[in-house]
């Protein structure tokens, strides 16, 4: 590693006026990131105190959000139903992702020549590339009409009679709901749950795979009895990766998950907001200082959830990949 | 007739092996064709409306047909311009600390932090941003949108420019110190001009990401319908302009909402398409 030398010891005594300056220059821009990420904590903490004092952890348990104070309903902010489609919408969409993901990590590092898995993986991963805008409006105009007018018929057709199967698809498809909020996020999450995957399965030692291979095993046998063990604790932290993103995720979802509903309820067919989306469509409408600081408060909240599963994927990952150096040759 | 196990055992097996590797090409070319149906919808819904005045005109009001989104394009390169002028120094100087100068704890910090800036919720940086300058000091403006997006591009310079500097051989560090050069003109005159090239791409990936940012930008340059070219006022933004137009009820909008995303993907793919194919060749090259 480069960093190595110029921290070697002693290096540092036998400078040149110069080196001080631009070693303090260099560190002074660096802190700006700290003091970016402590500067979102805090400012967004401050500004949601009136919120947090206000309504206290029945922010997060209460279901009723109504920003206007009337003689029968009164002003009150509970997240719960935004809470529970961000839940709702990121499960969805690591369900379906991380089978694709996965499948194709497999598929272009293990199974197919390295001149037809390379393209196929820059193609999945320029996935990434496409702003979220972008999967928003394919979303409203391509998505929504087809989840409305086949897939969700299809769905109630085979599942509605099943007893627990059938409350998920209850209710007319409307096309815009948490079910297609979901799908539009497994396909944003799918580059980085690859991606990662991939780097993954890389790192498992090339000598259990040829020695497994050796001993006459199937493709399949070396797979899902020396592959996927090891490279376990990586691909959860690939898909954890996905799933803080698909937390975050604001625009696509916003565009096809209706935002009119705060029903929580089983079926998958109800419109709904995730956190993002109600801070997107909410947030220039806020007029009262408590709305506001209602609204913060939900940032606030998306931005330590999303943190939390960002860190847990870092550690997963990075256990895996320093452990071994094997695979340099 | 059974039969012997050992034989049936061993065609599960090669069943199995055989399963499992068309299972995984199947999922690889469902992969694939999402990008191919998502690119192949926007380009035959998006191309109808791509003409002259696309480019160069600003919107008509409801109802008129005709007219362009001038004014987003303008304000998309404006804030670009000037986010990327206020990330570089800090994304370049993180980069920079984290490889040539970092050591101990402090380092191990700023590191984190970048990891942590680099996945937070883009919405966040919105709300960050308002609070911090638009409520008191811009309003909602073309300034407050391009710190968003040089928040946004920070960490994706530092990250990018971090990989580059790391590729250059310790052996070219060695010697230039060896002839007794400050290191700070080692880094500056030696290690970042070896690179160079890959700086670039690494800063051009964080424009093509912050291009198409639109969840910052609407609560902080808010969008505009007219041209402005006063930082200083809301701004309109490519991806503000095709969310407006998606989520409107007006047919001739919606074609004009295909064709913004087919621009603003083209840009963005080019700019990463770029980016992918320059950085392979040239890590391939100096390795």
């Amino acid at each position: 590693m480069s960093r190595s030398i110029f921290s070697r010891r002693g290096a540092a005594r036998a400078a040149d006026p110069g080196d001080r300056v631009f070693a303090a220059l260099v560190a002074a821009m660096s802190s700006v990131v700290i003091l970016l990420v402590v500067g979102f904590v805090v400012l967004l903490t401050i500004d949601s105190m009136p919120s947090i004092k206000r309504f206290g952890l029945g922010f997060l348990s209460g279901s009723i959000w109504n920003p206007v104070e009337t003689e029968i309903n009164h002003l009150n902010f509970g997240a719960l139903p935004y809470i529970f489609g961000t839940v709702v919408t990121s499960v969805i969409a690591l369900v379906i992702a991380t089978p694709l993901a996965l499948g194709s990590a497999i598929f272009v590092s293990e199974y197919a020549p390295s001149w037809l898995g390379k393209p196929v993986s820059f193609i999945i991963e320029l996935l990434v590339a496409i702003p979220s805008v972008a999967y928003g409006i394919w979303g409203l105009f391509v998505l929504v009409p087809l989840m409305r007018g086949t897939v969700e018929p299809f769905l109630q057709q085979i599942l509605g009679h099943i007893p627990i199967l059938g409350a998920l698809v209850d209710g007319p498809p409307f096309g815009q709901d948490l079910l297609t909020g979901g799908v539009v996020l497994s396909i944003m999450i799918l580059p980085t749950i690859l991606s990662l995957s991939r780097e993954i399965i890389a790192q498992v030692p090339r000598l259990q795979k040829e020695g497994m291979l050796a001993l006459g095993a199937t493709r399949w046998e070396v797979l899902s009895q020396a592959i996927l063990p090891y490279a376990r604790g990586g691909i959860i932290g690939a898909a954890m990766l996905g799933l803080a993103r698909a937390i975050g995720e604001t625009m696509a979802v916003t565009m096809v998950i209706g935002n009119s509903s705060t029903k929580i309820g089983a079926s998958l067919f109800t419109p709904g907001y995730t956190i993002a989306s109600a801070i997107a469509n909410q947030f220039t409408e806020a007029d009262s200082e408590i709305y506001f600081s209602a609204i913060v408060e939900l940032g606030l909240v998306l931005l330590l959830v999303a943190s939390v599963f960002n860190i847990a994927s870092r550690f997963l990952v990075s256990r895996l990949t320093r452990r071994t150096g094997a695979n340099n040759a | 007739m059974r039969r012997d196990p050992e034989g049936g055992k061993f065609l599960r097996r090669r069943a199995a092996g055989a399963a499992s590797i068309a299972v995984a090409s199947i999922l690889a070319f469902a992969s694939v064709a999402i990008l191919f149906v998502i690119v192949g919808h926007v380009v035959v819904n998006g191309i109808g409306s791509l003409n002259a005045d696309f480019f160069t005109k600003i919107p008509k009001p409801y109802g008129e047909s005709g007219g362009g989104i001038a004014q987003a394009i303008m304000g998309t390169v404006m804030m670009l311009l000037l986010a990327a002028v206020i990330a570089i120094p800090f994304g370049v100087g993180t980069a920079i600390y984290i490889v040539e100068f970092g050591r101990g704890r402090f380092a191990e910090v700023v590191r984190f932090a970048v990891e942590l800036l680099a996945e937070l919720p883009s919405i966040v940086v919105g709300v960050f941003v308002w609070a911090l300058v638009v409520r008191n000091l811009t309003g909602y403006s073309g300034i407050a949108g391009s710190l968003a997006l040089a928040i946004i591009m920070i960490p994706i310079i530092a990250r990018g420019v971090e990989e580059i500097l790391k590729l250059v051989p310790d052996s070219l560090r060695e010697a230039a110190l060896a002839l007794g050069t400050p290191k700070w003109k080692v880094v500056v005159f030696i290690v970042i001009p070896t690179v160079l090239p890959g700086i670039l791409t690494g800063i051009m990936l964080s424009v093509a990401r912050a291009a198409g940012e639109t969840a910052p930008l609407l609560l902080t340059a808010l969008g505009n319908s007219f041209f402005n070219f006063d930082l200083r006022k809301p701004m309109a933004a490519m991806p503000l302009q095709i969310y407006t137009y998606a989520v409107s009820p007006y047919d001739d909008w919606h074609a004009k909402a295909w064709a913004s995303t087919l621009v603003l993907i083209g840009l963005v793919g080019i700019l990463s398409g770029a980016v992918k194919f320059f950085t392979r060749r040239w890590k391939h090259e100096s390795q």
